[in-house]
């Protein structure tokens, strides 16, 4: 064993660079239990609400549909599919806001409940070591399970990697501000997060995980701590509290030492890391059959009444979750109110209310404009470099902002734009108040679509050059069958003659005398009517 | 209903440039006190005419540029230009020095490289390096000490120098200058530096009424009171400590080693600490965040260069003084400073 | 004597060095795209003819040959910088006789109107519409270039040019650009 690998199983807790400790306003959602809200007359539910292909729909408008049925089939792309919220009818599959910071609309099927809450038939399993590990990817694919940390990357795909693995990483750190989720969820939930993690390392083939749980959920570690003894194969981590010590690249950092290789995957340093309600998912799915129908999703912000953590139904409207907690708009009409999803680092404005909740919905934060500032006018960079001393991925963020204003995507690159994790703690110091990750962001999405251009200018000049040759082949190959033709006929011609046959040349040539006798006589018969006219 | 759309974070740590530069300026105060009270009232009316300059020619800047003027005047970068030229400056040199130097500072150096954050080199410093080379006689003729002065000057008398050159008695600077032995009275690194090279001893060259236990009297509490300032910066976390200590290290350093081989011929390391414009070039000078390096690596070495041409200047070089110089210098090397100390970003291969 | 001793130095010095330097193109010889390939790669490769020429490979032939860079709609101004900063030139506006810089676009055949001509199919430079005489024709949307060839053609005028569609995965985060729709206050 070598020495880092010692210290890692010593419980060594690394560091990583920059980081920052924004007001962290966690109690006012983590003191009371994860509530069950009466259920919505309506659902919509978005075909995608993960990162991946989009699943072929299995129902239609008029279905009658029970709670847990799937909506969308796994089919040959390998998609993820999503499942009925709550018993009721299909009354419409359309266009509809989806739960995406651009605002824009895709494929959502709605249902109207008809409050009788039935559940799909399911099969639980009583103990899953009898299934293959195929049958097991197959069990949590066709449930739904995607990554609840933020990303919604399939679990089945993650786990689907065949490599060498040192550590599960059981991520419950939860760094975001506001949200206690995950808290709750580990605080309430601690011996299935607990089966969901050994049934994640039956199928990754690990022998060991590591639970790590921020420093600031004293109850969390506490109920691990209280069954952790029973199982020697999982070790808990608690990792001292500075976002973004969540990010999966900073927990790797911070409890193995180790970086993921830039543009590579946990899985290049032997890890892989799966987030406790991902866990708890996986449990759900594996052990009761019991597909990803409702999360935990934290409610908050000094706007909203009844604070708190609500086990909510994907595809419930953000409207009917914010109803049933109490939501007192800003009265103020000159500043508006924000309603975002997610925390106040990284999650995304909303424009309205009609967008449901989806699979990675962890928190409706509901801010007051004092609570959470409105951001105020940019000013000019004066260089002071505090992004840069904040940024864990050691980037240089005053750099990259003058470069992805000046549009130099080159240079954006040499700066290793691609490994900025968008945690936003440099836009967070920031004097100036810039808005350096929208920056980012637009960079990337711009030189991912200058990447997408190319490559599709590139497809098409194979395909022009390849239909410039086929039709250059067309032609050599019709001058080619002409000159055959041409060929052939006379070739016939010559047998023809041979054999005693007319030769058609000579045909020619009769037809050619016939027709200048005719028209000797046709000269010759005006000329002598003429005579015969002029004899009258 | 509609919702406001933002880009996150949708959080701020709500500590603008314009806190940050209130800062450094509160920060200037014990220093300022203690100019005030060894060199007179003079800081003062330095002051305000800096801060006037610079309020007027920052508007102007702004205007000619075509930018918001209250912009400008709002992130307050300015008004510690203004402060910090003003109190590098000798308390009563005539008006005209400071207004010159202010408005070089403002419109040359910060707003002709395209205003707040684009200038290469720090403001203040490069007005101070300006009126030195162009009034080398105003700009070294620093009052003595009021403890050592024979004539107290008042306030009047103050502002009577400063605008029209003599005191209503009549004296004029030269005059005042003098010690009780007739002498025109030198700081105490010029003074140094002059007897050094006319051969005298360092023993003997301390023997004069400007140097006090520790350092030159007066010049040492100014530097005390610089330092305290620039503490309280540090705990707020507004600069970082790596400047100021990079460059009291690469001064202390040489200066320590120079002085142990060669005692009777060297600056001692507390004189060259204590003296001069030190303390207020390591805590509020070099790190001017726009014309420093931004790395923390970076900033150490911004500081142990700038100590370093401190010390070689005031050692072998030809002014008593040289934070001025020292930091322009490291301004000029601040691009291949960041470029060399750009730290290796997440997944490069860096260790943690 | 002395004169033929520098020879005899200068021949072996040359044809040392003679040999260095044959040696050195040879082992360190860089590959190079001919220039027509590296003006190609520039272009938008929508194959649409704006330019005059039938295809982009041909108006990259042509401007190797010495004609202007700013004759290609498509690709706009950001292509004309490319272009002129290869070619070592100045870069210039696009020139308008030969259309405006406009947003992509993506044809789009109304499939009931379709008679079955084949004459876009025919058209098409990449081969991007499928179909059979008397049979419906589709276009194939990801290989379709915009170049607006198949229009012209079309007897029964049932083919469109329209804009590619903004999808969450090609959005530019324009977050000023968000529709905000107005909604009823949920209480």
């Amino acid at each position: 064993m070598s020495a880092a690998t010692k210290a890692i199983e010593a419980g060594h807790i690394w560091t990583f660079p920059g980081g920052i400790h924004p007001p962290e306003r966690k109690d006012r959602s983590n003191t009371t239990p994860i509530e069950v809200l009466p259920l919505a007359k309506q659902f919509i539910v978005p075909i995608k609400q993960h990162s991946g292909p989009v699943g072929d729909l299995l129902v239609a408008v008029g279905d009658n549909v029970k709670a847990g049925q799937p909506l969308t089939q796994v089919g040959i792309n390998n998609a993820l599919p999503v499942h009925v919220p709550t018993s009721g009818t299909v009354s419409a599959i359309g266009p509809g806001r989806i739960a995406h910071p651009s605002g824009l609309t895709d494929t959502v099927i709605t249902i109207d409940a008809d409050g009788n809450d039935e559940f799909y038939s399911f099969t639980p399993l009583a103990d899953y070591t009898t299934l293959s590990r195929a049958e097991l990817l197959d069990r949590i694919r066709q449930a739904g399970v995607a990554g609840l940390g933020g990303a919604g990357f399939p679990t089945a795909q993650k786990l689907a990697l065949q490599r060498p693995l040192d550590y599960l990483i059981i991520n419950g750190v939860e760094c975001e501000p506001y949200i206690s989720a995950d808290d709750r969820l580990m605080r309430e939930h601690a011996q299935t997060i607990i089966d969901g993690t050994e049934i994640l390392l039956h199928i990754a083939g690990c022998e060991k995980a590591l639970i790590a749980i921020e420093a600031n959920k004293p109850e969390a570690i506490a109920a691990f701590e209280a069954l952790l003894p029973n199982y020697p194969q999982l070790a808990l981590r608690v990792v001292p509290t500075k976002y973004p010590s969540g990010g999966e690249k900073q927990l790797i950092q911070l409890l193995t030492g180790r970086q993921v290789p830039s543009r590579g995957l946990p899985i290049d340093v032997g890890l892989v890391m799966q987030n406790v309600g991902t866990a708890f998912a996986v449990a759900q799915a594996v052990l009761n059959g019991k597909p990803l129908i409702e999360r935990v999703v934290t409610v908050t912000g000094d706007n909203i009444a009844k604070p708190g953590n609500y086990w909510v139904r994907i595809g419930t409207t953000v409207a009917e979750l914010l109803n049933q907690c109490g939501f007192n708009p800003v009265a103020d009409s000159k500043q508006e109110q924000r309603v975002i999803m997610g925390g106040p680092m990284m999650g995304f404005t909303l424009p309205d209310l009609d967008v449901p909740v989806v699979k990675i919905t962890n928190c409706i934060l509901v801010p007051s404009n004092q609570e959470l500032a409105p951001a105020a006018e940019e000013m000019n960079c004066i260089r002071c470099g505090a992004c840069a001393d904040v940024c864990p991925a050691q980037l240089l963020p005053q750099q990259m902002q003058w470069l992805a204003k000046a549009k130099d995507y080159d240079g954006l690159e040499q700066q290793n734009l691609f490994d900025c994790i968008e945690c936003g703690a440099c836009a967070y110091v920031c004097p100036s108040e810039i808005p350096l990750v929208h920056y980012y962001r637009k960079a990337k999405a711009e030189i991912r679509n200058i990447a997408r251009e190319k490559a599709k200018a590139e497809v098409a000049r194979e395909r022009f050059e390849a239909r410039q040759e086929r039709l250059e082949r067309e032609k050599q190959e019709r001058l080619e069958r002409h000159r055959k033709a041409a060929e052939a006929r006379k070739k016939a011609q010559a047998e023809a003659v041979a054999q005693g046959g007319d030769n058609p040349q000579d045909a020619v040539q009769a037809a050619i005398a016939r027709a200048k006798a005719r028209k000797a006589a046709q000269a010759a018969a005006a000329a002598k009517q003429n005579q015969e006219g002029d004899d009258e | 209903m509609t919702f406001k759309i933002a880009a996150s974070p949708h959080t701020h740590q709500r500590r603008t440039t314009q806190q940050v530069m209130r800062w450094v300026y509160f920060a200037l105060i014990p220093g300022v006190l203690a100019q005030t009270y060894f060199f007179g009232f003079g800081v003062y009316i330095q002051l305000a005419l800096a801060l006037l300059t610079a309020w007027v020619a920052e508007g102007l800047c702004m205007r000619m540029r075509g930018r918001p003027i209250g912009h400008a005047w709002q992130d307050h970068t300015a008004i510690v230009t203004a402060v910090l030229l003003a109190v590098s400056i000798p308390a009563l040199a005539p008006w005209w020095i400071i207004v010159m130097g202010t408005a070089f500072a403002i419109v040359v150096v910060k707003h002709v490289y395209g205003g707040v954050g684009q200038n290469l080199f720090n403001p203040a410093m490069a007005g101070y390096v300006l009126l030195l080379v162009s009034f080398p006689v105003q700009m070294t003729s620093w009052p003595i000490p009021a403890e050592l002065a024979q004539i107290q000057v008042s306030i009047t008398d103050t502002i009577n120098l400063i605008f029209t050159g003599f005191t209503s008695a009549g004296y004029n600077l030269e005059q005042l200058r003098m010690g009780i032995d007739g002498m025109t009275m030198a700081t105490p690194l010029d003074s140094l530096r002059n007897d050094l090279n006319h051969q005298l001893t360092l023993t003997e060259a301390l023997n004069k009424p400007i140097f006090g236990d520790i350092a030159g009297i007066g010049w040492a509490w100014v530097n005390l009171a610089f330092l305290a300032g620039g503490l309280v910066l540090i705990k707020q976390k507004i600069i970082s400590w790596h400047i100021p200590g990079g460059l009291l290290v690469g001064l202390l350093v040489p200066s320590a080693i120079y002085w142990l081989f060669n005692p009777d011929q060297a600056i001692t390391p507390m004189l060259h600490l204590l003296s001069g414009a030190t303390m207020l070039g390591a805590f509020f000078i070099a790190t001017d965040p726009v014309t420093a390096a931004t790395s923390n690596k970076g900033r150490w070495v911004f500081g142990l260069l700038v100590g370093f041409i401190v010390f070689a200047i005031r050692t072998w070089g030809g002014y008593p003084d040289a934070v001025a110089f020292a930091v322009l210098l490291a301004n000029m090397c601040v691009p291949i400073i960041d470029r060399y100390t750009q730290p290796v970003a997440y997944g490069h291969g860096g260790r943690s | 004597m002395t004169v033929v001793t520098a020879l005899i130095v200068l021949g072996v010095l040359a044809l040392a060095f003679g040999l260095v330097l044959g040696f050195a193109a040879v082992r360190f010889r860089v590959e190079s795209d001919p220039i027509v390939d590296q003006i190609d790669a520039l272009l938008p490769q929508t194959q649409c003819g704006q330019c005059g020429y039938p295809g982009c490979r041909p108006y990259a032939e042509a401007i190797a040959n010495g004609d202007e860079i700013n004759k290609c709609p498509p690709g706009g101004q950001a292509t004309i910088n490319a272009l002129a900063d290869l070619m070592g030139v100045e870069a210039k506006p696009l020139d308008s006789a030969h259309g405006e810089e406009d947003v992509k676009k993506v044809a789009v055949i109304r499939e009931d109107e379709c008679i079955g001509c084949t004459k876009c199919i025919q058209a098409c430079p990449v081969d991007a519409i499928l179909g059979a005489a008397k049979q419906m024709h589709t276009v194939i949307a990801h290989e379709c270039t915009g170049c607006d060839l198949c229009v012209e053609p079309c007897p029964v005028d049932c083919i469109d040019m329209v804009p590619v569609p903004v999808r969450p995965d090609n959005w530019q985060w324009d977050l000023q650009q968000i529709p905000v729709k107005n909604v009823e206050s949920s209480h």
